[in-house]
């Protein structure tokens, strides 16, 4: 016999981190060596497929209101859309409000390419503060130097074992790290263990 | 640890990438000509020089696109990297002993 469940089916989303939101804020760090761990749930991300030199690039690049980066690296924004470059035909759109991909849809029309949202895939974790360059390092192999990373670049890297999409906000530094939402809670708490060095006083 | 140069993506460490065997090895032009023989070569016959090796490389944490790298297999030192529609890259005649 089936269980009985409490659940109505319109029950409220739970967030892939959503069991650790405690934890994360409970491991922040302040002062100068300071660093602060949150999950930002339920952004919305769009996959975009097509060929960069066809003229769908050109109409989905009016629809979002910005042209789309070709490099790696590199990210576009307007308005509420953050375009990152995942591969030479492969782009993620981020966005904070909910994306119409019946209009990209409409865009891309009979040419060859996909759009997909593709939200609950990853999740998104920020990480910011003085030292929150110095926690990734500790798992990231990428340079993450001012002179070489800053903000508006984002890379698909590890950190950690993790795959991820990592992505810089600004000079705090924050860093926007999105992993697929299977591998956030690893992640979570693998940063919340290299957060906590910074509690201490600084051993010479 | 290697340091491999994706040509989309640039320098990165060997563990965001896959390993894919010998790169320029053709499809058969007429697969259903073959006799068993000559499909056992097409499929598990691959060569191993001492030396500048071309093989196939793809970037899974990055781009997760496809690409060939020369691999020197005595040194490990990787000579050149590039995108699957480029001719294999002639390399200046190394000294040494190989």
């Amino acid at each position: 016999m089936a269980e009985p469940t409490d659940a109505s089916p319109v029950a409220p989303r739970t967030s892939p981190l959503a069991h650790l939101a405690d934890r994360m804020r409970a491991a922040a760090v302040t002062g100068a060596r300071g660093v602060t761990l949150a999950e930002r749930p339920f952004l919305t991300m769009v996959n975009l497929r097509l060929d960069l030199a066809s003229e769908a690039a050109d109409r989905v690049a009016k629809t979002l209101g910005t042209p789309l980066p070709r490099e790696c690296g590199h990210t576009t924004a307007a308005g509420p859309y953050t375009v990152v470059w995942l591969g030479p035909d492969e782009w993620l759109v981020l966005s904070e409000e909910p994306v119409d991909t019946v209009e990209l849809r409409q865009a891309l029309a009979e040419d060859p390419g996909s759009v997909v949202d593709v939200s609950a895939n990853r999740t998104t974790l920020e990480l910011s503060g003085p030292v929150a360059r110095q926690v990734l390092e500790k798992g990231c192999r990428l340079d993450l130097h001012p002179r070489v990373f800053g903000p508006g670049r984002a890379v698909s890297t590890t950190v950690g074992p993790v795959p991820v999409l990592l992505r810089q906000l600004d000079d705090a530094p924050t860093y926007r790290l999105l992993p697929r939402s299977s591998f956030a809670d690893y992640l979570a708490r693998w940063l919340i263990d290299a957060m906590s060095e910074y509690r201490g006083p600084e051993v010479p | 640890m290697l340091l491999i140069t994706c040509p989309w993506c640039g320098p990165r460490d060997e563990a965001e990438y896959h390993y894919g065997g010998q790169a320029h090895v053709p499809y058969p032009e007429r697969p259903a000509d073959l006799d068993d023989e000559q499909w056992a070569a097409y499929v598990f016959y691959r060569d191993n020089p001492k030396g500048p090796f071309a093989e196939r490389w793809t970037h899974s944490t990055g781009c997760r696109r496809w690409f060939n790298v020369l691999r020197d297999t005595v040194s490990y030192q990787v000579l050149a990297s590039y995108r699957l529609d480029a001719p294999r890259p002639e390399l200046p005649q190394a000294g040494g002993d190989r």
